[in-house]
């Protein structure tokens, strides 16, 4: 695995410019992820924020193929690149290797391009699907997604005087991958770049499909500085909202343990969209946050079998 | 020329075989009555090796048309298949494989649109994605829909065109009717679609392209115009091509096919399988000295609307024959495109339109004999009592 050092000196594969909001986490993930690519990449990506700040045309960011279809389709898109890929390799038409990355945001991973996600992962094409997951709909102005935390605020699960925020809990789509026994499935967070280069490396060189969730905090969606966004995501990590860990084969591993775990609080109070729970009147639902985060956190740690 | 003797095909197998001739890169494709057959005949040619082709098993059509746009762009010859809820679950990447200028080549059994559910023939299905920027070809019979998916494969790749062709049969009438047909050698087939090579290739890693940005004001009415420029020029690249194709293998094929039609005073205008009844219709008539012909249309998009004119003006009263219904209550949309095709000529024809078979009812010879009386009542001086009127319905 490269150094920061070496990854440094290599090729940015996506370029400044781009549209993207000061302090937005997505691009920072793409850059990453294509530093960690040690063969050429063809990239798809979801409608949404990526998508529409950095192909403008006659504008690109983009220094690597890419193509994006529609909003639900990332994942058969670059399927069928990749077999575009297969067949003509396999007639002796092309010679390259290749490895083929679908980036989606939560709304097209979680929630309107999950049949099509399920479907390219049980289909065992040769690809990398990276969520890019910023909890909400941000593109289209912060609506709730299923990727959205209990509690939250967003324009479509707004803390009104009556409903403070959200009323599900998030959909574990991590574990929704890992049930399509993929040969490998992790989640990481933009805050931890050698985490997440590893693991792109990892998924890179794992013969099939392979996915990735990946923690994008979203500074308008969530409301914090621009300065704020790797802190918010490390934040995220120390108080085991967001675990790192990765299932290689069905085996799990805890990629990285907090020495303390934060209370969830520290993190929830850095955000404007969770304003409303810190309210006298809203203390059980802040709890509500809390118990779920352990408890999710404790089977998490049977899994891996972590003490 | 093919000389070869004729052999027995359903017009779903004379699709299949069509494609294993031409042996597409790439298939991605999802079953569907009463289109299932070609998704599975094709699934057997994989699995026993005569083709070269990636078959990707999608788990819905939609997923089936954003693989094939992906696998296009990626530089291959890519093909499909489906039917009725199928397409219209395409649609939206129907607009965006031609946007994107995908020659893909789609097998489309025409069948009813849900509700009710229906797996029988009509056209709706084809007619809702009629503006959606792919070239489609209408099917007699088996010999056509086989005759048709080789054309299109010169169609779509040509460069002046690259758009997406879907060639169409009628659902189970022709789908699963046994035919003869003239079937050509696969070399005939390899020989008259050539290599294909992509203007562009995601796979091409050292000239990277993006594909699928995003357009403001500025830019997307320009792209729109070139693709509306790409579908004129198709015109004539499928007057070429069903040219060329006569010429080698000695059946013709132009914009539509007339019938009886250049003394006729009165005549049909129609799609596909109604065809031969029709045809059934006008020699009867004219036996009894009706001068009555026929007009089957082949091309629907690009819509061949000079030509149609030129070929009907003659004409003292004309039935256009919808398999589909726009709901408009203006008249279904072959009906639409007709009357305004003919609306330039000095003198117009009368013009009615029937609604007709909708969800697989038959249409029999005495139907279509009676619409031709009408038009004989019509053209002697008689009124157009109902401009726009359901055929064969109970009402």
């Amino acid at each position: 695995m490269a150094n920061l050092k070496q990854l440094a000196a290599r090729e940015d594969l996506l370029t400044g410019g781009h549209r993207a909001c000061a302090g937005c986490a997505a691009p920072i993930i793409v850059r990453q992820v294509l530093l960690a690519a040690e063969h050429p990449v063809v990239v798809g990506s979801a409608t949404g924020c990526l998508e529409v700040t950095t192909t403008l045309f006659p504008y690109t960011a983009w220094k690597v193929p890419f193509i994006h279809n529609a909003f639900e389709n990332a994942a058969a898109t670059i399927s069928g690149v990749e077999a575009a890929y297969q067949s003509l390799k396999r007639q002796g038409k092309y010679d390259k290797e290749v490895r083929f990355i679908a980036f989606g945001g939560d709304g097209g991973t979680y929630d309107i391009g999950l049949q099509s996600l399920s479907g390219a992962m049980e289909r065992g094409h040769q690809m990398l699907y990276i969520c890019y997951d910023n909890h909400a709909y941000m593109n289209t102005g912060i609506q709730r997604s299923s990727a959205t935390p209990l509690g939250a605020h967003t324009t479509t699960s707004p803390a009104g005087s009556v409903i403070p925020g959200k009323k599900q809990y998030r959909k574990d789509l991590t574990a929704i991958m890992v049930a399509h026994n993929v040969p490998y499935v992790a989640q990481t967070s933009v805050s931890h770049w050698r985490d997440l280069t590893s693991k792109v490396k990892k998924a890179l060189d794992t013969p099939g499909p392979s996915f990735i969730n990946i923690l994008s905090p979203c500074r308008l969606g969530w409301g914090f500085r621009p300065e704020d966004t790797i802190e918010l995501a490390r934040e995220a990590v120390e108080t085991c909202f967001w675990p790192l860990y990765e299932v290689e084969n069905g085996v799990y591993k805890l990629t990285y343990k907090p020495r303390e775990k934060k209370p969830v609080v520290e993190w929830l109070k850095k955000q404007t969209r969770f304003r409303h729970l810190f309210k006298p009147g809203n203390e059980e639902l802040l709890a509500k946050v809390q118990e779920h985060v352990d408890a999710e956190w404790e089977k998490l740690l049977q899994k891996c079998e972590v003490e | 020329m093919a000389t070869k003797e004729l052999v027995a095909r359903t017009g779903n197998e004379a699709m299949a075989e069509a494609m294993r001739q031409i042996n597409p890169d790439v298939v991605a494709a999802y079953p569907i009555t009463p289109a299932t057959e070609i998704v599975q005949l094709f699934s057997s040619y994989v699995a026993d090796g005569l083709v070269d082709t990636e078959f990707v098993t999608v788990e819905s059509e939609h997923s089936a048309m954003s693989a094939c746009v992906g696998a296009s762009t990626a530089g291959a010859r890519v093909m499909t298949g489906t039917s009725s809820q199928g397409l219209i679950l395409m649609a939206e990447i129907l607009y965006i494989a031609a946007g994107l200028r995908c020659p893909i080549i789609l097998a489309e059994v025409n069948r009813a649109l849900s509700s009710p559910i229906n797996i029988h023939c009509d056209h709706s299905d084809t007619m809702s994605v009629r503006d959606s920027g792919w070239i489609q070809i209408f099917s007699e019979n088996s010999q056509e829909a086989y005759d048709n998916m080789i054309q299109a494969v010169r169609i779509g790749e040509h460069m002046d065109v690259r758009l997406p062709v879907m060639v169409t049969t009628d659902g189970f009438i022709i789908s699963h009717g046994l035919e003869a047909i003239s079937m050509l050698e696969d070399k005939e087939v390899q020989d008259f679609i050539g290599p294909y090579k992509a203007a562009y290739s995601l796979l091409d890693v050292e000239k990277p392209i993006t594909a699928g940005g995003l357009d403001f004001t500025d830019y997307y009415f320009e792209h729109r115009r070139q693709t509306a420029q790409a579908m004129k020029n198709a015109k004539k690249v499928i007057l070429e091509v069903g040219r060329e194709f006569g010429e080698k293998f000695g059946r013709n094929y132009g914009f539509f096919e007339g019938y009886k039609l250049d003394d006729a005073e009165i005549a049909l205008v129609l799609l596909g399988s109604t065809a031969g009844t029709a045809r059934v219709a006008v020699d009867q008539l004219r036996e009894a000295g009706v001068k009555c012909g026929l007009l089957k249309l082949r091309v629907f998009r690009p819509f061949p609307a000079e030509e149609l004119a030129e070929a009907l003006k003659h004409l003292k009263a004309i039935a256009v024959m919808d398999r589909s219904d726009s709901l408009s209550t203006a008249g279904g949309p072959l009906f639409a495109e007709v009357r305004s095709a003919l609306y330039d000529l000095p003198e117009r024809p009368a013009i009615v339109n029937y609604i007709y078979g909708l969800g697989g009812r038959d249409i029999t010879v005495e139907d279509l004999e009676g619409v031709y009386r009408e038009l004989q009542r019509i053209s002697g001086g008689g009124q157009v009592q109902e401009t726009i009127q359901y055929l064969g319905v109970r009402e």
